[in-house]
């Protein structure tokens, strides 16, 4: 069954001064029950926009999004009744306690007393916060404050978690103890949870990610898989007579080289055995050598041509930060 | 989980009364909640109208002694100050919607099953509710000023409160659904509440004045709420022909202004806020 399945989904938005820019641009993907889904790309590529459709207030372009088979832009209580939303940035009160952002969300949500009553229990101790549930929440750390709007996004029983960059901000220990919750979450409840990120490592903890790029989903694969697909190792190799070893490389071995930094990137299977034959037959002189197992950081930079993290703020990520409610603080 | 009937919301179709009714409450409760914490404002949005009330008092009396003003000058200000105190909490307290989109918590009720009309309306009564408290507590003080009331006097005078306290909600929650920041907002207000404020009748009578500040009070919600307030508390405390020579309109005429006023304020106001979000 699926949980969420998006088809040719475009939006596009008007800048100031009347360029137009597509910020999701024709994708497709669908998410299955119980499955973790990581929504991988650097900021701007789309992600946001994306989840915004997705919880109902953003308007797609054209195509559309079914969330517990409704349609996002025909049936939107169902729609959001059957999500749970963490968002990017805080959405708690933070003058009232944490019971009552909690007993606002319930009502809102139609969550009858008694309900609400077992299941506060349940959702605050899964996040460890009971003990904490009558404290005003300007008091609480980054990290309690995340967890409490998982707690929150949960009360209401919807059939998909989604999670915009849960963990931007927050401490590696804090991120960890985040993940554990989630996979407390996903086992205990069975529950589909959806999440964008652009840190490579918190996405192979899901179980199938997609890689959007500039609008486009350019991935859609398991963290292994897409690895694997890589075809095998990585060398890396550092000299000052580029062109040589570029040229070496090609009569020699028959081997074509991608820039990475300052250094010349092969792929080569079983890269072990490889690598010494290799710098025995070299003439180029080598000053440094990298042999590495292909991760997510590679399989991105392979599909995009370039690297996740080292973006410049794009088009897309100065006209994300223009529109949207409640960007504050940032 | 407790179902809801299938509703489609803005959609159109069906609207599920109760779930507005229920909606509007959840807004409303949070409001109430959020006010009663701030003890700071509570306090601060008292002190304003009674310091009016002790400096303009003091300093006018003298000059207006010799006026002919049939009436006590603090007695004749109290009303407005009563007013200008409701004014100031009702356009304040829409400064929350302005605040809750931008620290985020308006994306938490945007993303909710609920309509944006009763989001609105929630945020209206809100505003309306504590604009109303805050200006009972005035009421409080009326022994010293010596300004005494019926029963009857109370139950009219509260239900202007309400009145004048929803018309200008929805004029502060028009304004904040247009408002980007709240700097943006409180600065808009003082433009507005000060010229409101002066030009009500709240000071001086409005019989006497020349034409063009005559047509401003026309057009403020404030001068209807000021005299209203006024013949309802001096009722019976000053001769009735005298109280007929400082007012502007029978009080029916006010009401109707200030009902007609609040009708096209909310529809603004939700129409607003409906499209900006």
């Amino acid at each position: 069954m699926k949980s969420v399945d998006v088809q040719n989904l475009t939006r596009k938005f008007k800048l100031k001064g009347g360029k137009k820019i597509t910020a999701v641009d024709n994708v497709s993907f669908s998410i299955e029950d119980g499955e973790i889904f990581g929504f991988l790309g650097p900021n701007g590529a789309g992600k946001s926009t994306t989840i915004n459709i997705l919880a109902t207030i953003d308007k797609a372009t054209s195509g559309d999004a079914t969330v517990n088979h409704f349609s996002v832009s025909k049936n939107k209580d169902e729609v959001r009744k059957s999500i749970g939303i963490v968002f990017q940035d805080s959405s708690l009160d933070d003058r009232l306690t944490a019971l009552e952002n909690l007993k606002f969300h319930a009502l809102l949500y139609g969550v009858n007393k008694n309900d609400f009553e077992k299941r506060v229990n349940e959702v605050m101790k899964l996040v460890d916060l009971w003990e904490r549930r009558n404290t005003i929440v300007k008091n609480f750390s980054g990290g309690m404050k995340r967890r409490l709007e998982i707690a929150r996004g949960l009360i209401h029983y919807p059939s998909v978690l989604i999670l915009d960059e849960p963990t931007t901000g927050l401490d590696p220990q804090t991120r960890n103890l985040l993940w554990e919750y989630l996979f407390k979450i996903k086992k205990e409840r069975d529950m589909t949870i959806m999440m964008t990120t652009h840190y490579m490592e918190e996405a192979e903890n899901c179980d199938r990610i997609g890689i959007i790029d500039r609008g486009k989903l350019v991935a859609l694969e398991t963290p292994a898989k897409l690895k694997h697909d890589m075809g095998g190792d990585l060398i890396r190799l550092k000299s000052d007579d580029v062109s040589a070893l570029k040229k070496e490389l090609k009569e020699k071995f028959n081997l074509e080289t991608e820039k990475y930094k300052e250094f010349q990137q092969i792929k080569v299977v079983r890269g072990e055995e490889f690598l010494p034959e290799l710098l025995k037959k070299l003439d180029t002189k080598i000053k440094a050598v990298e042999l590495r197992e292909p991760n997510l950081d590679d399989v991105f930079l392979s599909l995009t041509g370039h690297e996740i993290r080292d973006e410049k703020a794009s088009d897309h990520e100065k006209m994300a930060s223009h529109i949207g409610p409640g960007r504050g603080r940032h | 989980m407790k179902k809801w009937p299938h509703t489609s919301g803005r959609e159109g179709g069906g609207i599920n009364m109760m779930k507005v009714i229920s909606t509007i409450y959840i807004i409303w409760r949070r409001e109430i909640i959020r006010y009663w914490r701030d003890k700071a404002r509570i306090v601060s949005s008292l002190i304003q109208p009674v310091m009016f009330l002790i400096i303009f008092g003091a300093g006018f009396q003298q000059t207006l002694a010799s006026s002919d003003l049939p009436v006590d000058y603090i007695q004749f200000m109290y009303p407005g100050i009563i007013a200008m105190g409701i004014m100031g909490v009702a356009m304040f307290s829409t400064i929350s919607t302005v605040w809750d989109r931008e620290f985020g918590f308006l994306k938490e009720i945007l993303v909710a099953p609920v309509g944006r009309s009763s989001i609105a309306l929630g945020k209206t009564i809100g505003a309306t509710t504590i604009a109303t408290l805050q200006a009972v507590i005035l009421l409080l003080i009326s022994p010293l000023i010596g300004v005494t009331l019926t029963f009857t006097g109370y139950i009219q005078i509260i239900f202007l409160m309400v009145l004048l306290g929803m018309a200008l909600s929805g004029l502060g929650l028009f304004i904040a659904s247009l408002m980007k920041t709240t700097e943006s907002f409180g600065l808009l207000m003082q433009l507005l509440i000060f010229p409101m404020f002066f030009v009500s009748g709240a000071f001086f009578p409005l019989t006497n004045v020349p034409d063009w500040l005559g047509w401003i009070a026309r057009i403020n919600p404030l001068t209807y709420g000021v005299d209203a307030f006024r013949q309802v508390m001096l009722h019976g405390q000053i001769d009735q022909s005298l109280l007929d020579s400082i007012s502007l309109y029978p009080i029916y005429v006010d009401v109707m202004f200030l009902f007609g006023f609040l009708i096209v304020m909310i529809l603004l106001a939700v129409l607003a806020f409906n499209k900006r979000n």
